[in-house]
């Protein structure tokens, strides 16, 4: 396999993007992509996007193609593939790429993730993330997407004794990076109270307990490493990449207080990295609710199971803590276009390593790991990063 | 053969409203209300139950008390003026989910309140012809009354269900005998949500004629009279008018006491008699002789006078709920939380 | 949007509970698949179908304020994962109690209730909800 690098990466702001269609967003990112690699629209070999649900947020299947279009390819008819995992969609794609140019089959190629889920209700969103877990045996029988989480939190609380402030401390933290973050969608800084007195959406998580629905759009540039100097200075290397499944409903897991796959994903990638919890700098983790952020942190390794909320309470997950995670202000105050959150991860990866985070910079970060689940667990995808 | 009842079950909904509350929005005394309707407070169906769930519910109670095979019924009738679809059985969804599916025949049945009672009688026809060997007839409802309307302090949800056979008979059914004419004292337009009535032409000429004339034709069909009965239940549109029609026709308090479910839980339409008689056998023992006589607006009444048998000693009622502990772990609501169940706020999704 | 046979298909499985037992390791499962997630292929020839009692304990439960909109009636409501006897772990609605009442562990029954409906001139679905399960009397 050839060594991976990441020459370019790319975002839109996130937020309600009331101005920009899907089309827009899609483009956007990837021109600033592209032109953070400094390579032209020529020298692309393929496209893969990751998106979760354009088929019922924007009525449009199709994606590869309709992205390869407006950004100008089609007329290169370059191989273009949409990737889907529903809230791992971006992660997803993303291992495509890496795939695809770590086996020689591609050298450059351009990975994105867009969503644009603000053209529906509320309502509407709230159904089509549903979809990510189990219709037929959870959402048809009355389970929402936060009601799921619910009952991981209550058990989680139950068998470890995490608090309804340990989980509350995970935004707070979260929102506190996004205030240094100009394109996270939440740029306020919050306290404890701001989130144990927002309103109840399934107990005992709250409205600030749960990331928000989100347009935006990301994208990377990936080309072998010994390639990678001739566009940029700094390539960020991909050393590992994992992917694992697991039962698509919740109530089929092992144990609900531990998501298996991020685990065994975890394992594969630190395996081919040859690296262990303890090289990580930083790392962008799936916080879509404050308790998926305390079974990640577990669950990647970095502290005992049941030991997430007494970790994050004591700041070691914070900027200057023994691993920073969540600097870009996580799914939480960055926002959460689904399938664009995996590759916005990784640019916030990329620009830590870079050393050009500004504020939020994490001194002398040299490792880091994106972590992006789908459903309640059933997709885990994780990534290491190291600056070369 | 001796054909009669082999099992029964009942359900009613947990919630319940008073007529003081319902008095309170619609500027009537309510209190009054419940004195003159003999009713102390009304069943309230929950948003996710409709006559089908409690058919089911009513069903299931009465398989379990018996170790009857589900793949022996050949029929399910189930009578109701709520039905949830007007075309698409209720008894289907029944016969599915009691495991009887798909050997069998199954109509639902209208007539008013006594729709369940009609379907008893198909029952036993269909048992004593020896078309079927297990025949099931329920009756159950979810019934509406306009708001401010005076239905709207008695109509309620509940029902029972009733396996009917030749063989193992807790109850035989000795005499049936029905009274019907044509006469509009109550009645709903298909595509209407709430019934019309008559005002006080659905007393004399309609309930109490055609009650009575049930009563006495049965007592002259059966040779028998009020005295030879252990309990003695009728339609219960309010507690007032069954108590009144006993005492014309010559039964006493302590008979006509136990089956006088009015009071507790309104007029549950075609779920009344079933629901009064399940009450009578949660309590008859061998040897007791009971007294119906159901009314069906439009208008009809089924009367039958039965007798329990010693099947009732090793019958199995323990393993469902009676009608006395479904009358327990209530919940009252308002006026407000009312009208959210039952549909009778419009809300913006429509 | 019309799904009338999408769910008649489950309706055995949301009316009466019906799983499968795999003889071939004896696990029990809910709902029925084509074969054994652990003996896989080895569970073909295998399957039994069985209809779980519907008894359990809340594994884990949560009050629901932000609902679908069929569900709006019926808010906040309580949402659960219930372990059967039988082994085999569901998600579905508590009812007919107060969000207080209920504990880890609390024991309850399946019964028959509305799930849904769609719109005022389509289909009912009709699936599985859970009551608490009062103790005896003594």
């Amino acid at each position: 396999m050839r060594r991976v690098a990441v020459i370019g990466v790319g975002d839109t702001e996130f937020g309600e993007l009331w101005d920009y269609s899907f089309r827009d967003i899609g483009i956007q990112a990837g021109l600033a992509a592209v032109a953070d690699a400094n390579i032209s629209a020529d020298q692309i070999d393929a496209l893969y996007v990751g998106n979760m649900s354009a088929g019922r947020f924007i009525e449009q299947e199709h994606i590869g193609a309709l992205i390869a279009d407006y950004a100008g390819l089609a007329r290169d008819h370059i191989p273009a593939t949409r990737v889907e995992a529903a809230g791992a969609s971006g992660g997803l794609a993303l291992r495509q790429g890496f795939t695809a140019v770590a086996s020689g089959l591609h050298d450059i190629v351009v990975v994105g993730g867009a969503e644009k889920m603000t053209d529906v209700s509320d309502t509407e969103s709230a159904a089509i993330q549903s979809s990510a877990a189990d219709q037929e045996w959870e959402t048809v029988l009355g389970a929402t997407f936060p009601a799921l989480h619910a009952l991981i939190a209550k058990r989680h609380m139950h068998e470890y004794g995490t608090t309804r402030e340990q989980m509350a401390d995970v935004a707070v933290k979260n929102h506190k990076n996004g205030s240094m973050n100009p394109k996270a969608q939440f740029q306020r800084e919050i306290t404890r109270e701001t989130v144990t007195s927002s309103p109840i959406v399934a107990s005992p998580l709250r409205v600030f307990d749960c990331a928000p629905s989100s347009d935006g759009a990301a994208g990377v540039v990936l080309c072998p490493l010994d390639m990678a100097k001739k566009f940029i200075e700094t390539p960020i290397e991909i050393v590992g990449s994992g992917q694992a499944s697991d039962t698509l409903a919740l109530h089929h897991r092992k144990d609900i207080c531990t998501m298996e796959a991020t685990k065994v994903a975890a394992k594969r990638a630190f395996a081919m990295a040859n690296l262990t919890t303890k090289d990580v700098d930083i790392a962008e983790v799936h916080d879509n609710f404050t308790i998926s952020e305390i079974l990640a942190i577990e669950d990647l390794g970095f502290f005992k199971k049941g030991e997430g909320g007494k970790a994050t309470e004591a700041g070691l997950t914070s900027l200057e803590g023994e691993i920073a995670v969540n600097t870009s202000g996580g799914l939480k105050a960055r926002g959460d276009p689904i399938g664009a959150t995996g590759l916005a991860q990784v640019v916030e990866i990329v620009t830590q390593l870079r050393g050009k985070a500004g504020k939020r910079q994490v001194k002398e970060a040299t490792v880091g790991l994106a972590h992006n689940v789908g459903g309640t667990g059933a997709t885990a995808v994780v990534h290491l990063f190291r600056r070369v | 053969m001796k054909v009669g009842i082999v099992s029964y079950g009942a359900y009613v909904p947990r919630y319940r409203i008073t007529p003081e509350e319902i008095g309170k929005v619609w500027g009537v005394d309510g209190k009054s209300m419940s004195k003159g309707l003999m009713i102390n407070c009304k069943s309230v169906p929950s948003p996710d139950e409709d006559t089908i769930t409690i058919s089911v519910e009513a069903a299931r109670s009465m398989m379990r008390r018996c170790s009857v095979n589900p793949k022996e019924i050949g029929a399910i009738y189930v009578g109701s003026e709520s039905h949830p679809y007007t075309v698409k059985p209720t008894g289907t969804i029944v016969a599915e989910a009691i495991e009887a599916s798909p050997h069998l025949t199954v109509a639902d049945f209208e007539f008013a309140c006594k729709a369940g009672t009609a379907a008893i009688q198909t029952c036993m026809g269909l048992v004593g012809s020896g078309m079927v060997k297990y025949g099931v007839a329920i009756g159950s409802d979810t019934s509406q009354g306009a708001p401010g309307d005076a239905l709207e302090y008695s109509a309620s949800a509940g029902g029972a269900a009733f396996l009917i056979g030749a063989d193992k008979v807790i109850t035989t059914i000795d005499n049936t005998y029905s009274y019907t004419t044509d006469t509009p004292d109550f009645w709903r337009r298909e595509g209407q949500m709430y019934p019309r009535h008559g005002g006080r032409f659905t007393g004399e000429p309609a309930y109490f004629k055609h009650v009575m004339s049930g009563a006495k034709g049965l007592f002259e069909r059966s040779g028998t009279e009020p005295k030879d009965y252990t309990y003695a239940v009728f339609h219960q549109p309010n507690g007032k008018f069954p108590t009144r029609v006993a005492k014309q026709l010559g039964f006493n308090d302590a008979q006509v006491k136990t089956g006088l479910l009015a009071p507790i839980i309104g007029n549950t339409y075609s779920g009344a008699v079933p629901l009064g008689l399940s009450a009578i056998l949660d309590e008859a023992k061998a040897g007791d002789r009971i007294f119906a006589v159901a009314y069906g607006s439009g208008a009809g009444s089924d009367a039958f006078e039965m007798t329990v048998t010693d099947e009732i000693d090793g019958y199995a009622r323990y393993r469902a709920p009676t009608v006395k502990e479904l009358n327990t772990n209530l919940k009252f609501l308002d006026y407000a939380t009312y009208a959210k169940f039952r549909g009778k706020i419009i809300l913006g999704s429509e | 949007m019309a799904t009338a046979p999408r769910y008649w298909r489950e309706n055995d499985s949301r009316y009466n509970l019906l799983g499968f037992k795999c003889n071939n390791c004896g696990r029990n499962y809910f709902p029925p698949r084509a074969i054994c997630p652990v003996c896989h292929r080895k569970s073909v020839g295998k399957i039994e179908e069985i209809k779980l009692k519907g008894t359990g304990k809340i594994f884990s439960f949560t009050e629901v304020h932000d609902c679908p909109e069929e569900l709006a009636t019926q808010k906040p409501y309580v949402l659960a994962m219930v372990e059967f006897d039988e082994g085999p772990k569901v998600t579905g609605q508590i009812i007919d109690c107060e969000h207080c009442e209920l504990e880890i562990g609390t024991p309850v029954r399946a019964t028959l209730r509305k799930l849904s409906e769609e719109g005022p001139s389509g289909i009912i679905h009709y699936g599985y909800k859970f009551v608490p399960v009062k103790p005896k009397a003594p």
